[in-house]
């Protein structure tokens, strides 16, 4: 018998019981769906994640007081501004060197209300980090210097303050203190949940007042180029460690935090691409249950089948190849639903949804390999029968 | 020129619950190319089993048969599905037809496992169902024919492929009169036409008279032959 021969004669039978069909792929359909969607999301939050790091601006090293560790909590600032000082010494180019310090309050202009992070900086911090102005001025060092309450909305505050006035020149209201705005920065997104475009920024003399404090929460170096970002990291870290024997202090650059995360996430995605997986498999079990069945009702169609001529093979065969179209097909509708629920997702929800081609093609290949596997039992079980048994069968 | 098939003391036991049952204990025969023999016996005679070890779909516990001068003992489950395959066409008291299948593709099944092409098969189960008369139900399926038209598929596709031996069990069992004379004209029609050897085997004496050469079986065992009674009889005529 030629191979395309049983391919229609499996295609066939399954025509023939197209109900059951379905229901037998469903288990297919819907492990390869929850894997492509899965997948799709795990990817789509890595890249998501990973852009966002990359906008930050490039060759960015922060300084955190403490152990860093993704998931630990932060630890209590030691930083303050003489440090920042000292750090632009050590790195040689001052202008490369920002800091912050942060805390959250609501500010008020007229009867209009926000609650934002108010973020104290300096004039470098565009230097360092890639933060366009939509309109006005950045900080500048006369600003810092002479604690000026002067600041630089995030796009969504002046939306949410101003509609669609012009801020600048305007004054806002924080924790009693008046503000003018000097400038608008243009909507950057959000990073690691941090709502950028909420911020509001401030001379960090002035947000040190506001808060009533002198530390820092960070230092921000800027590197010149990719491969003087380790050099200066360590050497920063061991200064620090040096001015404050005992201490410990932690430089992170883009390029580590993007590690990290992708192999946390790649994790993730590996995990719950396996969860799914687990579906397939009893899909698969359900393809064998329901070949079993088929084999057994259709014994005496395999009895005359050999009467006829069929040898061994190529019983098998057509049974295998029913099992295998199973669970093909089935991979197949399961890889359409799954794209197409992870577009809907993406278009319906906040979600990020990226559809790899790998995980496509693992679902395929998983989907075929399991027919095979799965089907391989009854096949060899209608192959043997016996055609004088399988005849007299009733 | 060897015969069409050859028997010689065969056995077929089967093993039920530890006791061994005798279905034969050993038939010896000879069919001639072109010969229209009746097996004719009592239920549970044998005649069913005999049938199935004359077609190659079962294998004697001892004795040999030998298929157009081919020991089959010899020959691999492959080899036999092959020459099942080109030297034996079967016919079943029930059909045996494939349900959601048309008339056509069900008698184009048996070139199917022979590797022919889709035209090729296609013509040649077309002029197949012609001779059985069924060429204007060529797409029916089995659910939209009578029993006696299901038969003639059925003869038709043991007739496809050009084999030498017919094996019919029971054809005509499950038909009425009518319909069992009409296969039964079919069957002599091709015997004479087209010279395949045909082996029926029945219950019904009337059916038993159309071939020209009766084997009777009994507790698995051949109680007469008609062929070898004549040859005994003119060789006393002789003497
Ligand atoms: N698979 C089997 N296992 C055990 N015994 C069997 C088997 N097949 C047949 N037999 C026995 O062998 C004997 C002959 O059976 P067979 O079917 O050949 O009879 P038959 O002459 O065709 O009868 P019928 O006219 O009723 O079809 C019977 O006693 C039957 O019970
Ligand atoms: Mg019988």
């Amino acid at each position: 018998m030629r191979a395309r021969e049983a391919f229609f004669m499996a295609l066939e039978a399954l025509r023939v019981n197209r109900l059951r069909s379905v229901l037998t792929m469903l288990g297919v359909i819907i492990g390869v769906l929850a894997v492509v969607i899965l997948v799709a999301i795990g990817s789509g939050a890595k890249n998501a994640i990973e852009r966002e790091i990359s906008g930050l601006g490039s060759n960015i090293i922060l300084v955190v007081p403490g152990q860093l560790s993704v998931g630990a909590a932060p630890t209590q600032s030691r930083l303050s501004l003489s440090d920042a000082a000292f750090v632009r010494r050590v790195v040689g180019d001052p202008s490369k060197v920002t800091v912050s310090v942060q805390s959250g309050e609501t500010v008020r202009v007229g009867r209009q209300e926000a609650f934002v992070t108010i973020v104290g900086t300096d004039e470098n911090l565009p230097n360092i980090f890639q933060r366009p102005l939509d309109r006005g001025r950045y900080l500048t060092e006369t600003d810092v210097d002479t604690r000026r309450r002067v600041t630089v909305l995030g796009a969504e505050v002046a939306d949410q303050l101003f509609g669609d006035v012009d801020p600048v020149g305007r004054q806002i209201t924080v924790s009693g203190a008046r503000f003018r705005v000097v400038g608008v920065y243009t909507t950057v997104g959000a990073t690691f949940g941090v709502a950028r475009d909420k911020e509001v920024h401030v001379p960090v003399t002035t947000a040190q007042r506001l808060i009533g404090a002198d530390r820092i929460n960070g230092i921000a170096v800027g590197a010149s180029g990719p491969d003087e970002i380790e050099p200066l990291q360590q050497k920063v870290v061991a200064a620090l460690g040096e001015r404050y024997p005992g201490e410990r202090f932690s430089a992170v650059t883009q390029t580590q935090l993007l590690g990290t995360i992708g192999s946390v996430l790649g994790m993730l995605t590996g995990v719950l691409a396996a969860i799914a997986g687990i579906s397939l498999l009893v899909g698969g079990v359900g393809v064998s249950n329901i070949m079993l069945v088929s084999v057994r009702e259709r014994t005496r169609e395999i009895g005359l089948r050999k009467a006829l001529g069929a040898r061994q093979r190529d019983v098998l065969t057509q049974f295998l190849i029913e099992a295998v179209l199973l669970t093909t097909i089935g991979g197949l509708l399961g890889i359409l639903l799954g794209v197409g629920g992870a577009l809907a997702i993406q278009a319906a929800t906040p979600v990020p949804a990226a559809i790899t081609w790998w995980s496509i093609a693992l679902a395929f290949g998983v989907s075929v390999a399991v027919g095979v596997f799965f089907g391989v039992a009854p096949a060899r079980r209608a192959g043997r029968l016996d055609p004088v048994v399988a005849l007299r069968a009733e | 020129m060897s015969a069409a098939l050859e028997a010689v003391d065969l056995k077929r036991s089967y093993q039920l619950e530890g006791v061994s049952v005798e279905a034969l204990r050993g038939v010896s025969l000879r069919i001639e190319p072109g010969e229209f023999v009746a097996i004719i016996g009592p239920s549970g005679s044998g005649k069913s089993t005999l049938m199935h070890l004359l077609g190659c779909l079962d294998r004697p516990t001892s004795g040999a048969l030998r298929v157009n001068g081919v020991e089959m003992s010899g020959l691999s489950d492959t080899s036999l599905a092959e020459l099942r395959n080109r030297t034996i066409g079967f016919v079943f008291q029930s059909f045996h037809l494939l349900g959601r299948t048309s008339a056509l593709d069900n008698v184009a099944l048996p070139l199917v496992y022979r590797g022919t092409g889709k035209a090729e098969r296609r013509d040649r189960a077309r002029r197949a169902l012609e001779a059985v008369g069924l060429g204007h139900r060529l797409d029916h399926r089995p659910s939209q024919m009578s029993g006696g038209e299901q038969q003639r598929v059925a003869i038709a596709r043991a007739l496809v492929g050009e084999p030498s031996v017919l094996l019919a069990d029971e054809p005509t069992g499950n038909l009425d009169t009518r319909n069992g004379d009409e296969v039964m004209a079919i069957l002599d029609r091709l015997n004479a036409d087209s010279g395949v050897a045909i082996v029926l085997v029945t219950h019904e004496p009337e059916v038993a008279a159309h071939a020209r050469r009766q084997i009777h079986v009994r507790d698995g065992l051949i109680e007469l032959d008609t062929a070898l009674a004549e040859r005994a009889r003119d060789e006393g005529g002789a003497r």
